[in-house]
């Protein structure tokens, strides 16, 4: 088996991406969009709100590159919003995977609604031809974002006007020479400009041409490819529909581990027994990012902690469902919800452009009930081309939720606060900002959900345009975001910003309890994440690796299971072997692969077999063959050989007819005239050696 | 192995469906029905059969419910809260979401009815629903180590679900009831072709055979419109849950298309919750449902209103649906002793109504008086239509479910008994599957299945699942240089040459695949051999796993050196006189004489391909070669009739190839060159 890690991705909205060979099929793990450069792009200008536009004709700069300044200068002026290309913006698929021929990918595997955002531009490839699997709830967000993504990326194409297809002016050399060095670098990381992994943005079409590729799935659902591998998606707590993998094959059983969360409060558990396997690829980089962060605050005492953990299963089971980390996300959500709860009293409003449906739907609860609780009549709106589906869809949804969610179900209450909040008009979910119905009910201060995080796209845009010089409005971030750089369109900001980091993944302290209660046999840690757990003592072999490298991972099993059909096995002619113990039967049927287990079948066109043996092994005894042949009927006598070849024995037959047997080392030869007497002393032959 | 089937009801007869199944030591309940038709110890399973000490909790493994018809589940809170069943309970999601409303709906008719003293109460419903794991449709649940369950679309009610069990290798399907074709506001059943031991299926249409759907729901729509039009009241008896839905979907959208203004209601408590739960399980529902929920949800009545018991005896027209279904009692009830007596009214009926119920007296015959009990008498004069589609499958979906399974066996339950025989000898006559009916308390019991599993090497799976194709031509001497290959061999020994037998030797026609092109354009003399199937050895070791290995590999495993047993034989043979090509010298005699016999063995052995190696000719492991030494071995025979047109040969073989060793000698017994 090979894996190479093709991108280790970074937070919560850019999941990781990594290509396996297994059992001779090639499984490709999420397919995200990249976004972190989206930010090099201004975002569109509009007329919703004309302060807006006033203030973006006081910069300098604005409509093209500033000529003038760039000329002969070593010192570039200051990051402005002037220094933003102006342009319909171009989109990031994962570099490495250009390296491959696409053709050649056989499955797949998406884990997340956001590891789903780049797959249409790899099925709209030529050639591309392979199975992709997701949940059925993983699907169905993950359409509505890419919808969504369309629907806002629209804007630009509508302001700019549509393209040809050919290279955009921004992306030609001598532009991207005149860019700023900070945008560079984001854009291009420390190399040089090369924009091979760059897109144009999908249409619709794209989009719904690549959901007809989607096999969805659900949880605990055997999907057998091929016959060779079962495929099951379990679930991971990260996200409503998110899903780690077991991959079982004839040669290996693999499970795959991504971003996963032990009890959320809105999305099916982290489903982890179900990963017991013999190898583990854990893809959950979250503990990494945050690592970097933290820098080396704790860690020493942890894994002190841990090498006092002890074996006992109980033990593990409990720290692993500790509530203590959903204890500690919930304070940092009714922290958001009081720091809501201030701006709103002082006349500001909210905006929360986060596009994590968990956390919206958790927010949009805590938040309503908050103003309930201060007696606050302030409206919650959530504005997105998809609210109402996305609504609608997570009120249908009860198989993947979390069991607080179900009981409800079964309870019967809405599993959702938001059923009643949308009906007592608290709530209202609206397709854009300049919507008819939205101009209608309009109120502020209010709190709005909307997209995109990346503060380039959708309504959050022009809602920013019309806060951010309001010193009582708040702007609530997610981490991972370079704020410096997202808000220079908004500055000078007189808004708040909080900026927060939600539970993303497996927290560090987890990982070698989880490892110690799957107990695999070989485990695949990202480079970073090996060094900071003590692995030594593990039981199992542990493979680091890193972005761009291939791994190699030898079999384990050198044999692999075999099912006979009762009807086969029937047919079977034992032996016993002279060493006792052992019986042997010889096999003739066919083969078949069915859902990863090979089973051996009847042949269709039965043929009537000799079942006489066709190899033997072992050293014939001539008394015993004389005696035996004596038994049959048969006379001879031992042939006193010659000196030189002392190892050959030689029996001569007289009766009933003439014969020769020739006794070899490793060798008899049966020399007889009369066939019927031929057959016997191969018998006799037969009988004193171990055949089959 | 055995599969024992213990039918506690719906044993040849409809209600209180209970099937306990023991699979290699697992022991499954499918359902834990009541029959609505018996008030007194009848209308439950006799569970005491299952453990005669009531220690449920040790035998039962599980228990499956297939959905929430009180036939099905009616029993369950008996069982578990009375009974004291605490194991593990498996239904689907929206099973368990709407069983707890038709368990509460038919208690309360109980109670109401005669004041009788509960058999379980508001509170053991609940408790029993807490022991539930509620599961999704295609999900693998391992119950334990070795029981495996997973649900399938069956169609019929909203959750219904045909469960399938596996243990080891014995494996089966409990179909519930089901529906084969789709209606209103679900879809038909779905299932995986699966290798399976055993199948036990309803059989409630064991002998009908429906045809179109849309014909028979306008004859239902017509009759209510008829009614209503003319005055009249429309009394729809049904449960809280599955029909109801189904017929109001059917009613709503007629109202709306033909802009009738009459009311249609509801009896209390029936709607509100109900309709929220199919709202919230709407991914259960059908494809055309479902692609239109964000729009409008099916299940949002726009013409449905709640009904009070003050408007029983309200004038006018209307539409009302009340629970129980089948007329069993309750408010149902109530209502139909007002309206039966007048002519203008309209009672519906299912296409089903269990034994003992108020619907099944008005099924059976025209009764214009019906007997409450010794005191009451209803005046029956009102309208009865019997609704003719049903959510059940009819005769024509057994069959094909059952061909599309092809179990090893059958089972019917949830049936009537003279129809249930029509059917089984169908199965049995046109499937050739055997199929049994048992009885209440009867048990069935099966062989199942069991394979030998073993460790296989991988190059035995290599052997097997790459084709090893051998292109093997008619002439291949021209290609092989023979002097290469004598000076390689030489001697005797070339003799022994050990071959692979082969015998599936096919004749391709077709093209195989376009790697093997250039060799195909060999022409059609081109044989093609597969030696797949035959080299494995099976190895059976006490103590330690079976093995699989190829033959190659096994006496590496058995740590044995292999002794090789041939035949060898040294034979006269006659060819022209040696006066013609005593003049050549010896090896080329031999090459000749070589030649003659392999176009001669060519000739004869069609199917074989005779190889020419120039020392010596070779057909499958069977060699020969001209002898020239003065005396062999092998030679048995010293005579010789014509000792100027004689030599000898010697040829040598495996077992494997034992006959065609002996039909080419008698071929070159009764060779004689000198002859032609
Ligand atoms: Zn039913
Ligand atoms: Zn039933």
């Amino acid at each position: 088996m090979e894996f190479t890690c093709l991108s280790r991705g970074g937070f919560f909205y850019f999941p990781p991406c990594h290509m396996l060979e297994v059992c001779g099929f090639r499984i490709q793990f999420d397919c995200p969009m990249d976004f972190s450069a989206l930010p090099i792009f201004s975002p569109v200008p509009l007329d919703f709100d004309v302060i807006s536009d006033e203030e973006l004709s006081t910069h300098p700069g604005n409509g093209s590159f500033n000529l003038e300044n760039v000329s002969e200068e070593k010192i570039e002026k200051p990051l402005d919003v002037g220094s933003l290309i102006k342009a319909e913006p171009w989109y990031k698929i994962i570099k490495n995977l250009r390296l491959w021929n696409l053709s050649f990918t056989d499955i797949v595997l998406i884990s997340s609604p956001m590891g789903m955002l780049g797959l249409p531009f790899l099925t709209r490839q030529k050639g591309f031809s392979a199975k992709i699997y997701a949940t059925e709830a993983t699907a169905r967000l993950g359409k509505m974002m890419m919808d969504d993504l369309v629907a806002m990326h629209m804007e630009f194409k509508q302001f700019y006007g549509s393209e040809d297809d050919a290279t955009p002016q921004w992306m030609r050399q001598e532009e991207l020479e005149l860019l700023h060095h900070a945008l560079k670098e984001v854009a291009f990381g420390q190399d040089e400009a090369d924009l091979g992994g760059w897109m144009p943005m999908y249409s619709a079409a794209d989009v719904k041409d690549c959901m007809k590729k989607v096999e969805t799935v659900r949880y605990g659902e055997e999907a057998c490819y091929n016959g060779a591998l079962v495929i099951k998606a379990l679930s991971c707590g990260l996200e409503i529909g998110a899903c780690n993998w077991t991959i079982n094959g004839p040669k290996r059983d693999i499970a795959y581990i991504s971003s996963s969360i032990f009890s959320s409060s809105n999305a099916m558990n982290f489903d982890y027994l179900a990963l017991q396997g013999e190898t583990i690829i854990y893809s959950d980089f979250s503990s990494v990012e945050s690592m970097n962060d933290i820098l080396n605050d704790t860690s020493g005492s942890l894994t002190e902690n841990l090498m006092a953990l002890s074996r006992n299963e109980e033990t593990l089971a409990n720290l692993l469902s500790d509530p203590a980390e959903s204890v500690g996300e919930s304070e940092k959500l009714s922290f958001i919800c009081s720091c809501a709860i201030q701006s709103v009293e002082s006349g500001g409003s909210v905006l929360i452009p986060i596009n994590r449906l968990g956390v919206t739907l958790q927010l949009l609860e805590q938040i309503s009930a908050s103003l309930d609780c201060s007696n606050l009549k302030v409206p919650i709106y959530l504005i997105s081309s998809v609210a109402e589906e996305l609504l609608a869809l997570a009120n249908v949804i009860p198989e993947w939720l979390c069991k607080q969610r179900q009981e409800k179900l079964f309870s019967g209450e809405p599993m959702f606060a938001f059923v009643d909040l949308l009906k007592e008009k608290k709530l209202h979910a609206f397709p854009a900002v300049h919507s008819p119905k939205l101009l209608i009910n309009w109120q502020e201060p209010c709190v709005v959900f909307c997209p995109h995080w990346s503060l380039r796209l959708g309504p959050v845009v022009h809602l920013l345009r019309r806060w951010c010089g309001d010193p009582s409005s708040l702007l609530v971030l997610e981490k991972g975001l370079d704020a410096e750089l997202a808000l220079l369109p908004f500055r000078p900001m007189s808004m708040k910003v909080l900026q927060c980091a939600f539970l993303s993944g497996i927290k560090l302290d987890k990982v070698r309890p989880l490892l110690k209660v799957l107990q695999p046999k070989v485990v695949m840690l990202p480079e970073n994440l090996s060094r900071l757990i003590n692995t030594n003592t593990e039981s199992c072999t542990v493979f680091s690796y890193s972005e761009g490298e291939t791994l190699r991972v030898p079999n384990l099993k050198d044999s692999l299971e075999l099912e006979i059909a009762p009807d086969l096995a029937m047919s079977f002619c034992w032996r016993k072997l002279q060493q006792g113990n052992i019986d042997i039967a010889r096999l003739k049927g066919e083969l078949s692969l069915n859902c990863g287990k090979f089973k051996l079948f009847p042949e269709n066109a039965h043929v009537a077999t000799d079942q006489r043996p066709l190899i033997h092994w072992g050293q014939p005894d001539l008394k015993k063959l004389l005696n035996v042949l004596s038994k049959m009927g048969i006379e001879g006598s031992l042939q006193q050989s010659d000196a030189e070849s002392s190892n050959v024995g030689v029996i001569r037959i007289h009766d009933p007819t003439e014969a020769v047997i020739e006794i070899q080392d490793s060798r008899t030869i049966i020399s007889v005239a009369d066939k019927t007497l031929c057959a016997r002393i191969f018998d006799a032959v037969d009988s004193i050696l171990n055949g089959v | 192995m055995t599969i024992d089937c213990l039918v506690l009801g719906a044993g040849q007869e409809v209600g209180k469906s209970c099937v306990v199944v023991t699979i290699n030591g697992k022991r499954i309940m499918f359902d834990c029905g009541m029959h609505m038709g018996y008030l007194d110890h009848r209308r439950y399973p006799d569970f005491s059969r299952i453990s005669a000490s009531r220690d449920y909790n040790t035998v039962l493994s599980c228990v499956i419910i297939t959905h929430f018809h009180l036939d099905h589940i009616g029993a369950l809170p008996y069982f578990t809260e009375v009974c004291g069943y605490n194991g593990p309970i498996y239904m689907t999601f929206p099973t368990m979401a709407l069983a707890p409303l038709m368990l509460e709906d038919y208690r309360k008719v109980m109670v109401d009815r005669r004041g009788e003293a509960e058999q379980f109460s508001n509170d053991h419903i609940m408790e029993c629903m807490k022991k539930v794991i509620p599961v999704d449709l295609k999900q693998t649940i391992q119950v334990d180590e070795d029981l495996q369950i997973r649900a399938y679309y069956a169609g019929h009610v909203l959750g219904a679900a045909m469960f399938y069990a596996k243990v080891g290798d014995a494996a089966m399907v409990y179909t519930g009831d089901y529906n084969m074709t789709p209606d209103r506001h679900l879809g038909a059943a779905q299932i995986d072709r699966m290798q399976l031991d055993l199948l036990i299926t309803e059989s409630t249409y064991a002998t009908t055979i429906r045809d179109s759907k849309y014909g028979r729901e306008r004859e239902f729509l017509k009759a209510v419109h008829n009614c209503v039009a003319s005055g009249g009241k429309v009394l729809i008896p049904t449960f809280a849950l599955g029909r109801a839905q189904e017929l109001c979907i059917l009613l709503d959208d007629y109202w709306e298309r033909m802009n009738l203004k009459i009311p249609i209601y509801f009896s209390a408590g029936l709607t509100v919750q109900a309709n929220m739960y199919y709202k919230m399980l709407i991914s259960w529902t059908s494809q055309k449902v479902k692609e239109t929920y964000t729009t409008r949800n099916a299940f949002d009545f726009k013409n449905v209103q709640k009904f009070d018991r003050s408007m029983i005896d309200a004038p006018g027209p209307c539409v009302l649906f009340a629970t129980p279904g089948m007329i069993s009692g309750g408010f149902s009830l109530e209502v139909f002793k007002r309206w039966a007596p007048s002519k203008l009214n309209l009672i519906t009926l299912p296409g089903y109504c269990v034994a003992g119920t108020i619907g099944h007296k008005l099924m059976s015959g025209k009764p214009t008086k019906i007997d409450l009990d010794k005191d009451t008498q209803i005046d029956v004069q009102c309208q009865i239509h019997q609704l003719a589609f049903s959510p059940h499958t009819d005769s024509k979906g057994i069959m094909d479910l059952v061909k599309f399974l092809s179990p090893k066996h059958v089972i019917l339950v949830h049936g009537e008994k003279p129809k249930m025989v029509t059917l089984k000898e169908r199965i049995h006559s046109e499937l050739g599957i055997p199929c049994h009916d048992p009885a209440n308390n009867e048990t069935v019991s099966i062989s199942s299945t069991l394979s030998i599993k073993a460790e296989s090497s991988s190059t035995f799976i290599q052997s097997c699942s790459t084709p090893n194709f051998k292109f093997l031509k008619r002439n291949l001497n021209d290609k092989i240089n023979s002097k290469e290959l004598s000076s390689k061999e030489g001697g005797t020994s070339s003799m022994f040459t050990r071959r692979r037998s082969n015998p599936h030797v096919k004749h391709l026609n077709r093209n195989l695949d376009e790697k093997f092109d250039s060799s195909l354009s060999c022409g059609p003399e081109l044989e093609v051999s597969d030696d797949r199937v035959n080299e494995g050895i099976l190895v059976m070791e006490k103590g330690k796993k079976t093995k699989v290995v190829h033959q190659d590999e096994l006496l590496l495993l058995l740590g044995e050196q292999e002794h090789e047993v041939r035949f060898a034989n040294c034979s006269p043979i006659y060819f022209g006189s040696l006066d013609d090509t005593h003049v050549m010298d010896c090896i080329s005699r031999k090459s000749l004489w070589l030649s003659q016999l392999s176009s001669k063995l060519s000739s004869e052995l069609s199917d074989r391909n005779v190889q020419n190696f120039g020392e010596y000719l070779q057909v499958e492991s069977f060699t020969l070669s001209i002898c020239s030494k003065e005396s062999c071995p092998y030679r048995t025979t010293n005579r010789i009739e014509n000792e100027s047109a004689a030599a000898f040969y010697c040829c040598s073989w495996l077992v494997t190839d034992e006959v065609l060793a002996w039909q080419i000698i008698s071929i070159l017994e009764k060779h004689d060159l000198s002859s032609t």
